[in-house]
């Protein structure tokens, strides 16, 4: 069994993570328990996963994500993805798949100015999406 | 059940075994391979290593697993495009086209995955019986655009 161990980094108040190329499903559930413990033991108010990596995201991934996004809501903190493949987006799209509660942004950068500024992330269906400017 | 295409493999199929978890993985990076050796654009690559990953998941987790068989194929009108057949052995589905439709507008990917591997691929048949159970075979193909 190859266990890809996805470290996570406290930041201030944020934990920051970066997805592989591929999420399979072990990984990806011991990731988002891993992620719920260190919410509360760190205190951390935001997630930020970045996702530029990852080539392929099955309704299995999107359905983890969504519920990594919906436990952290649960303990006080928000989720927000960052970097999307354009391939990926489109393929969720037609597999006919949202992200509810989940917060999307073109760059870490974006997801960071949305973290840290005091908006709502996860109130959007699809999330919002932070322009430059 | 129409044959779901009237295409001519090309070559030797290539036959992945889907029987524990692990095999999902293999499964994906058999059919990326397949789809970069026709040199599918990136984002049909996408489609179809994605409606392989769901094809393969729910062999593994409805039917106890099964096995993929991975085609080159080539149609009359020189077409060429990558057919995928998941067969397995298991309990069949009760009412494929209910199965199908679900999904949909979960958000969440609580359905079979189905429908959702059906909108990605060009070509899709469902062959199951569940009286007797005698398993499910999906033919599924994507055409190079």
């Amino acid at each position: 069994m190859s266990q890809t161990q996805i470290p996570i980094l406290r930041i201030g108040q944020l934990l920051l993570a970066g997805l592989p190329n591929e999420l399979d499903d072990l990984t990806t559930a011991q990731f988002g328990e891993e992620l719920a413990e260190r919410l509360v033991s760190d205190g951390a108010r935001g997630v930020l996963l970045d996702i530029s990596k990852l080539e392929i995201m099955d309704s299995y991934a999107a359905r983890m994500l969504t519920e990594i996004a919906a436990t952290a809501r649960l303990l006080g903190a928000r989720v927000v993805v960052a970097g999307m493949q354009p391939a990926v987006a489109i393929t969720l799209v037609e597999l006919g798949l949202q992200l509810p509660g989940v917060g999307t942004a073109m760059s870490t950068e974006h997801a960071l100015d949305l973290l840290t500024n005091d908006r709502s992330t996860t109130g959007g269906e699809a999330g919002h999406r932070v322009h430059p400017g | 059940m129409v044959s779901d295409d009237a295409a001519t493999p090309v070559g030797a199929p290539l036959i992945v075994p889907i029987t524990v978890e692990e095999h999902l993985r293999t499964a994906r990076h058999a059919v990326r391979a397949a789809a970069q050796r026709l040199k599918l654009r990136l984002v049909d690559q996408t489609k179809l290593v994605t409606a392989a990953s769901e094809l393969a998941r729910n062999c593994y987790i409805h039917a106890g697993g099964g096995e993929l068989t991975i085609e080159e194929v080539v149609r009359d009108d020189h077409c060429r495009g990558i057919r995928l057949t998941f067969e397995d052995s298991g309990p069949g589905i009760p009412d494929p086209e209910a199965a199908l439709l679900d999904g949909f507008s979960t958000g969440g990917g609580l359905g079979h995955g189905l429908g959702g591997a059906r909108r990605l691929m060009d070509e899709f048949t469902i062959t199951t019986s569940v009286t007797p159970p005698t398993g499910t075979a999906i033919v599924a193909t994507r055409w190079v655009r």
